[in-house]
């Protein structure tokens, strides 16, 4: 029997669902009408992201003069919240790619909101390099093309070059990845729907899949390829972002350790994410039996682990700051925890390394309320550690007479705001107009994983065997 | 000239099931026209004889291709056509131009191989599915078979896709345009 699994795991899909169980529990929230909670939530966010544009529009319209940058601080909120949405999205491509490569069956009920989460991210993080290419109409300047502009091409020995392939590559892949998930389950949609105007999308969407054999056996080979693409690719990502200073000859951001420092960040922050998300969505949309107790505490095992690996980051570099002997480097750390910014420092501290420790607790690791705060807390956590590593980083300049400080300004909010809105707005339409978990993968491990299929190994015998009550 | 084909739908519930009807019915000498399932049922692509796929070449090739495009690329822009001193560096810096090729090397072998698939499998925005049964990406596994190219009766076809546990027999009938 090819479907076997050990009697002490825990189901992943309870309630005795069968396949159709799936089709109709995730189809529900797509082919209904739109419910008034998901109304009101979705005004909302249209709201925040009207207010966002506004201010976006200012920024472009007045020029980034509206920012609280000085000459000392060129860097600040900016490339702050760039970082971490591009860190939150990597936890979708983790899912998604690294998991299927490990064969994590718990996968499959998160990993397409997961990744929905990751494209909606890495759109929210380019909006901050357009804003901030200052004149965002001449983006396409990072292009290499001919141009007579001097023949003047990119410079490929710059990090911040690199930056735009990785993101522009992962974005794309994702993409990629994601749609190719949704097809079979497009698929699904298609041949239920009842509308002519949701047959012709679906059906379009769906490009005629039928599930014939063929298809799904070399689907399966697409999938585990882009998976293995995928997985150097989300690490490439953070670590060529966190090139984008460790290259750089500026004491606190010249040092070795920022690229498996940065990823574990990423995943750390983007767990915490998907967290927050997977708790709203399966209590709005009723799919407790799918995702469940096991696929919330399994998360916030992931997220001790990646921040205990940020925690000893943190550490390891105030040690090899203090081992090394240099100077700028001492002075760059002790001021980052003691100097004017100490509470930037503290709050990364307190949120990043030391509440998520909680998760050993598991009646923690299992409360959906303490989960949903912790997340939430991790995230403010890691949005202070690039505040820290950024503007701490800068305020102190070589000669004290440049030493600034750095204040936001209400434009500053505005487009913080707006990525936020832009974030829930393109979440919630996903949430209501595409199936949220892939049916097709959860109807896969059915056999395996669930409570209604009784096909466990019994103990002490190597095959599978047919359990019978 | 149009041309009718006429299949014999069986329904099966279970893809274990499928699985084992499959591999009974080709073995009693009935070819399968193909199966359609709501997931991938491991080993139903043994089971009805398909090779081995070659996706992976595919995917191989482009992945060298964009690594080739990109090497090239910063060859020609940052040694050959404009060269410049930066930071002392030789003009061909290999290890600064590793991220943007391995980019690059992941960018083709995605969207090559996901349009190779695509392609090789009829798969495009607008295609109309040949759809033996609607209930085939919800929760049932359909073996169609085509009974022009099947010596055996449609009674015996019936009783073998009966046999193995079909709950449900049709008969569909595909046009199918001639080309």
């Amino acid at each position: 029997m090819s479907h076997v699994s050990a009697v002490v795991r825990p189901p992943l899909v309870t309630g005795g669902k069968s396949y159709h169980d799936i089709t109709e529990d995730v189809c529900r929230q797509v082919e209904g009408k739109p419910t008034a909670s998901w109304k009101i939530v979705f005004g909302i966010s249209s709201v925040v992201l009207f207010l966002g544009t506004c201010s976006v529009f200012w920024t472009w319209w007045d020029g980034l003069g509206n920012w609280g940058l000085n000459k000392t601080v060129g860097w600040a909120w900016d490339i702050t919240n760039f970082v971490w949405w591009v860190g939150i999205g990597h936890a979708g491509t983790l899912i998604s790619a690294i998991l299927l490569l490990f064969r994590q069956k718990w996968r499959t009920s998160v990993n397409r909101a997961a990744e929905a989460m990751t494209i909606f991210a890495v759109i929210c993080a380019a909006s901050f390099i357009l804003m901030h290419a200052g004149r965002a109409w001449l983006a396409y300047w990072c292009i290499p093309f001919p141009n007579t502009f001097g023949s003047l091409w990119v410079n490929f020995n710059s990090p911040l070059i690199w930056d735009v392939f990785a993101i522009s590559t992962y974005f794309s892949v994702s993409c990629l990845f994601w749609y190719c998930g949704l097809i079979p389950d497009l698929a699904t949609i298609r041949d239920r729907a009842k509308s002519k105007v949701s047959k012709f999308i679906y059906g379009l969407l769906s490009m005629g899949w039928n599930g014939n054999t063929k298809t799904w056996f070399r689907y399966e080979y697409v999938s585990l390829i882009l998976a293995g693409i995928s997985t150097p690719l989300v690490l490439s990502v953070h670590t060529i972002v966190s090139f984008d200073f460790a290259t750089s000859v500026i004491p606190g951001w010249h040092t070795t350790i920022f690229p498996p420092y940065f990823v574990a960040g990423a995943i750390f922050s983007g767990f915490a994410m998907v967290n927050n998300l997977l708790l709203i969505v399966r209590w709005t949309f009723k799919l407790q039996d799918y995702i469940t107790i096991e696929h919330i505490e399994t998360m916030n095992k992931i997220i001790t682990v990646t921040g205990s690996i940020v925690g000893i980051a943190y550490i390891t570099e105030f040690f090899i700051a203090a081992y090394s002997g240099v100077e700028y480097e001492q002075y760059a750390f002790i001021n980052r925890a003691f100097g004017p910014y100490w509470w930037a420092y503290w709050a990364m501290m307190t949120c990043n390394v030391v509440t998520p420790q909680l998760f050993w607790i598991q009646s923690i690791r299992r409360s959906i309320m303490w989960t949903f705060a912790l997340s939430v807390v991790v995230n403010i956590g890691m949005w202070f550690e690039r505040f820290v590593i950024i503007v701490t980083s800068l305020h102190r300049d070589y000669i004290p007479s440049s030493w600034a400080m750095f204040s936001p300004t209400i434009i500053d909010i505005g487009d913080y705001v707006f990525t936020f809105g832009l974030f829930f707005f393109l979440f919630l339409l996903f949430a209501k107009y595409l199936p949220v978990i892939n049916m097709a993968e959860v109807k896969a491990v059915m056999k395996s994983s669930s409570e209604r299929f009784p096909y466990k190994v019994k103990p002490g015998k190597s095959t599978g065997e047919k359990v019978t009550e | 000239m149009d041309t009718n084909k006429r299949f014999l739908v069986g329904v099966y519930d279970d893809d274990d099931e499928v699985l084992a009807a499959v591999k009974s019915v080709r073995a009693s000498g009935i070819k399968v026209h193909d199966v359609y399932t709501p997931f991938p049922v491991h080993g139903l692509d043994k089971a009805i004889g398909h090779p081995r796929t070659r996706i992976p070449v595919a995917a191989f090739m482009f992945g060298a291709l964009g690594l080739t495009c990109m090497f090239l690329l910063t060859l020609y822009t940052m040694a050959l056509d404009w060269p410049m001193n930066i930071g002392g560096k030789d003009f061909y810096a290999l290890p600064d131009f590793i991220p943007v090729m391995f980019e690059f090397t992941v960018l083709f072998t995605a969207f090559g191989m996901v349009f190779t698939f695509f392609i090789s499998n009829g798969l495009w925005w607008g295609v109309k599915p040949v759809i033996f049964d609607l209930r085939a990406t919800d929760d049932k596994f359909v073996v169609a078979i085509d009974t022009g190219a099947n010596r055996k009766t449609e009674a015996e076809i019936e009783k073998a896709l009966r046999d193995t546990g079909a709950t449900e027999v049709n008969i569909k009938e595909v046009v199918e345009e001639a080309a």
